[in-house]
């Protein structure tokens, strides 16, 4: 980890540096604009001039109006990261939990939607894995439509989802969950049942003359196995999971959430909402992921894999 | 009354036809097809025996007929969003990644650091980019490919970049007796052992590439298109347009995945994984 620590920083350092550099071009037009509307000599001189120029050939011709105005702009379109930083603290740490333009409010929902999604993907991914390996007619006819469903863009099905749902009196939280769960319910299954298969025919036979029972043989040797790939699976399904809760508030008309921050942001063209919407996003699969982690080492250290 | 009776035997028959094919050891690749048509039909007899209205869920003989009514507006929406928006995407998404993963491989420094971000961002949820990439590539298809692009190279860069390491010392130690350089060592060993990480990670943006391309459409797109049609039929409560996408996108979906998965048992024949049992 410490031998990975310094090559992260350097790209992170340089991600932050091309950002800023990057703003430049992105923000000439309107940085131009700005900058002969303060009563600068700007060139060329009219907008009507300008737009068919690239922003490289406007910063080259231009250099000092536009590093003035270019970093801090109302609605840039590439804002900064000391932008966005600005206002994720403004609304996270400024603002009241329950104001409706804190983040945190909004991600609660969001993430309350992930959670009870995950909770219930990986359930029913857990038992239909059981019911794959354990019978035959399941494993032939229902295995090769779970992975046949993966090449299905099972997010285009969300706005239908949510508006059947609602009129079917389903609101809010449910809807969500059920597309979070459908999304994360697929990893699982493939994993869990790769994992409760791969003890070996010699282990199996092991059970077999100590004469275990089919319970015996499933909570004392297929269910330990299957531990490692059940925690790889989790950590694919709880990313999967958020990116279902986002998507499924798109189609509720942006009532709340990361997902309809990221719609309201779209529509005004509020530019640093979305970034800082999608940041916090990232931010929380982050640390859901590194969660499951954390609790993958403390199961795998008890239970002696390390 | 009747139909519920007629799915209900459908669903007995389909099981029992199931046990038995089971049971026969042959036939076996007959089974998924019996369990999907048995689905298929306990549907049809479900939404006609308890009356369920179109809007909330149509019935799938509803659902064909929608499909080919409309295979014009259809086959538009699929060159717009599968042909112009996901494949172009795909395309210049992979291709980068698997230049850009060459590029990287000599140095261990830049590998680390990428191998770790590449990871993180894969996790991300790439699809919030979308309100973004719209506002910067515009309405148009190209919008839709910028976000294919960004969401399939990374799981792209992080597949090669292991597979370009899949080789082992031995190996490229007989490549050095030859006196091969760096680049003959690439082309002839170390490419073709990546081949099976890299099929896998075409694959996964496979996947990722339709996915993209549709929710792109969500926030922004001219009037035709698999994303805007499916919104707009839902606004306007024509359930069945959205499943006859839905059934486009699943068909796409699935030869997409067919046509990679065939040109992977071309390539890499030898790999054990492609072995007949």
């Amino acid at each position: 980890m410490t031998r990975a620590l310094f090559p992260i920083l350097v790209m992170i350092i340089a991600i932050v540096v091309l950002w800023f550099v990057a703003m430049l071009p992105m923000n000439a037009h309107q940085a131009v604009l700005e900058a002969e509307r303060a009563g600068a000599i700007v060139n060329p001189d009219t907008a009507s001039a300008r737009t068919g120029l690239s922003g490289w050939t406007l910063l080259y011709r231009n250099f000092e109006p536009v590093t003035e105005y270019a970093w801090m702009q109302e609605r840039p379109r590439l804002p900064g990261p000391h932008q966005v930083f600005a206002e994720l603290w403004n609304t996270t740490v400024e603002k009241k939990v329950t104001s409706k333009r804190s983040l945190i409010y909004h991600s609660w929902i969001t993430l309350s939607a992930t959670l009870l999604g995950f909770a219930l993907g990986s359930v029913f991914g857990i038992l239909l894995a059981i019911g794959i390996v354990y019978s035959r007619v399941m494993d032939l006819s229902v295995m090769p439509w779970v992975i046949a469903s993966q090449t299905i863009p099972i997010l285009a099905l969300a706005p239908m989802i949510i508006v059947v749902l609602n009129a079917v009196g389903l609101s809010g939280l449910v809807p969500k969950a059920i597309i979070s769960m459908y999304l994360s319910f697929f990893p699982v299954v493939v994993g869990m049942v790769k994992g409760l298969r791969s003890p070996e025919i010699m282990q199996l036979d092991q059970m077999r003359t100590w004469f275990a029972t089919g319970g015996q043989t499933f909570w004392k040797l297929r269910l330990p196995a299957s531990i490692p790939y059940l925690f790889a699976s989790l950590k694919v399904a709880i990313a999967a999971s958020l990116v279902g809760a986002i998507v499924g508030e798109l189609p509720t008309g942006a009532v709340a959430g990361l997902g309809a921050r990221l719609l309201a942001g779209s529509y005004y063209g509020q530019t640093i909402q979305i970034w800082s919407a999608l940041l916090m996003a990232a931010g929380l699969a982050a640390v859901m992921v590194g969660l499951i982690g954390l609790i993958q080492r403390i199961v795998l250290k008890r239970m002696g894999v390390f | 009354m009747g139909w519920l009776l007629f799915a209900f035997v459908v669903w007995f028959l389909g099981w029992i036809l199931n046990v038995w094919l089971a049971r026969q050891n042959r036939f076996v690749w007959f089974i998924p097809i019996v369990f999907g048509l048995t689905l298929l039909l306990i549907w049809e007899g479900v939404v006609r025996g308890f009356q369920i209205s179109p809007i909330l869920l149509p019935a799938p003989s509803a659902i064909i007929v929608r499909f080919g009514a409309s295979t014009n507006i259809l086959w538009q929406d699929f060159v717009q969003t599968v042909i112009k928006g996901a494949l172009s995407g795909y395309v210049i998404g992979c291709g980068a990644a698997i230049l850009t993963a060459i590029a990287i491989d000599r140095s261990g420094f830049l590998k680390r650091g990428l191998l770790l971000i590449g990871n993180f961002v894969a996790a991300l949820p790439i699809v919030g980019l979308a309100p973004i990439l719209v506002m910067w590539f515009g309405f148009d298809w190209q919008s839709k490919a910028a976000v294919v692009v960004v969401m399939v190279f990374f799981p792209m860069l992080v597949n090669t970049v292991q597979g370009l390491q899949a080789t082992d010392v031995m190996q490229r130690d007989l490549l050095q007796t030859y006196a091969a350089g760096h680049i003959a060592t690439l082309i002839k060993l170390r490419l073709p052992a990546a081949m099976p990480f890299i099929f896998n990670g075409l694959k996964i943006a496979s996947t990722l590439a339709l996915i993209g391309a549709i929710v792109a459409e969500f926030f922004g797109s001219p009037t035709l298109g698999m994303g805007f049609r499916i919104s707009t039929s839902v606004g306007q409560l024509a359930l069945d347009m959205v499943w006859a996408e839905i059934v486009v996108a699943a068909l796409a979906g699935s030869a997409f995945y067919g046509l990679i998965a065939w040109v992977e048992r071309r390539v890499t024949f030898w790999h054990p994984s492609q072995r007949k049992a």
